[in-house]
């Protein structure tokens, strides 16, 4: 009887560590269970309210299974055409250069259908964030195989697994990226666990940072899964991760000149 | 020593029951319920609050940000 009264006594609102940011609607988002994508709309949110920028942040929706994102975070937003967001960024960021701009692409958008928009982007150093999520694979159509899908992984259109000879090697968009002078801040994060969910938001936050600075485009790469198209659940899918996309997709910052001179 | 306690309030309704909280959990606090929400997913609860520390590394890693952490210093 003396636990539960001490448990009751812990549920105050004076004693929250962590809850739900108001950002964030009411609307119960769409994806799957264990998705990477909910993950990634919340950290974004929570940025966004702590640091105060509601107001100023314009974010652009791409098409994909984020295609959803001006539902769920209370903000300004733009729904760009297939792989169009850094082109529409870019319009934006340049009509209201005093407004926190970024979009929001998965990997079909950006590294497929999108690719010579973002290369291009990221070339002129365009003042935007862009936040990629790579699951390797098109989830929102069922499935199929996606440039960034790994070599050996298995989707609907190779059910025996990529084969590197017939279906090509895959792209790293972030590496190719960071090679361009334009791009300023460069990382490759992941939410599969509590402490890369803290890494991740670190790095959108840092990014925000250097958008206000006026430093050039920061383009934050997000490794994420994707339970349903995979077939796994997402505990499972998280560990395949681990394992088998790390290698390909090593976590870290390619490109921090402020890391750099700090060291 | 000031002793850490914490606890967990779960949105029943908008649980999805993916177990990534459960996985997270570092004392082994979240158990997933038999029972089903509205929406026919088996959701998180607190099954032992008494061993809860407040760390939050459950609502930080949950996809659907159900979980709010409560912690006092006793």
């Amino acid at each position: 009887m003396n636990d539960t009264n001490q448990m009751n006594d812990i549920i105050k609102p004076g004693n929250i560590v962590y809850k739900r940011t108001d950002l964030m609607t009411d609307d119960i988002l769409h994806y799957c269970p264990g998705c990477g994508h909910s993950t990634v709309h919340r950290i974004i949110a929570e940025i966004i309210d702590e640091e105060g920028i509601q107001s100023e942040t314009i974010g652009i929706s791409p098409v994909g299974c984020s295609v959803y994102l001006y539902n769920y975070i209370d903000i300004d937003c733009q729904e760009a055409a297939h792989g169009r967001a850094p082109a529409l960024a870019t319009a934006i960021k340049r009509l209201m250069p005093d407004k926190y701009v970024f979009t929001y692409q998965g990997d079909g958008d950006l590294a497929a259908i999108g690719t010579a928009e973002t290369i291009h982007a990221c070339n002129r150093g365009e003042n935007i964030l862009i936040v990629f999520i790579n699951n390797g694979i098109y989830g929102m159509t069922g499935g199929q195989m996606a440039p960034t899908t790994i070599p050996g992984m298995k989707s609907s259109t190779s059910p025996y697994g990529r084969d590197v000879e017939m279906m090509g090697n895959l792209i790293k968009m972030t590496d190719i990226v960071a090679t361009l002078p334009g791009t300023y801040f460069v990382t490759r994060q992941s939410v599969h666990s509590a402490v890369n969910v803290r890494r991740t938001k670190k790095a959108i936050r840092k990014a925000f940072h250097y958008q206000k600075l006026k430093k050039g485009t920061c383009f934050v790469e997000v490794v994420s899964n994707c339970p349903s198209n995979w077939k796994m659940t997402p505990v499972e899918s998280n560990k395949w991760m681990e394992e088998n996309m790390f290698p390909y997709y090593p976590l870290g910052d390619l490109k921090d000149p402020e890391k750099q001179q700090e060291k | 020593m000031a002793k850490i306690k914490g606890n967990i309030v779960v949105d029943i309704e908008r649980c999805k029951g993916c177990e990534l909280c459960m996985a997270e959990c570092p004392t082994g606090t979240i158990a997933m319920s038999k029972e089903v929400n509205h929406k026919g997913y088996s959701y998180a609860y607190a099954a032992r609050p008494d061993l809860c520390i407040g760390c939050a590394n459950c609502a930080i890693v949950c996809p659907d940000g159900v979980i709010t952490v409560y912690k006092i210093k006793i």
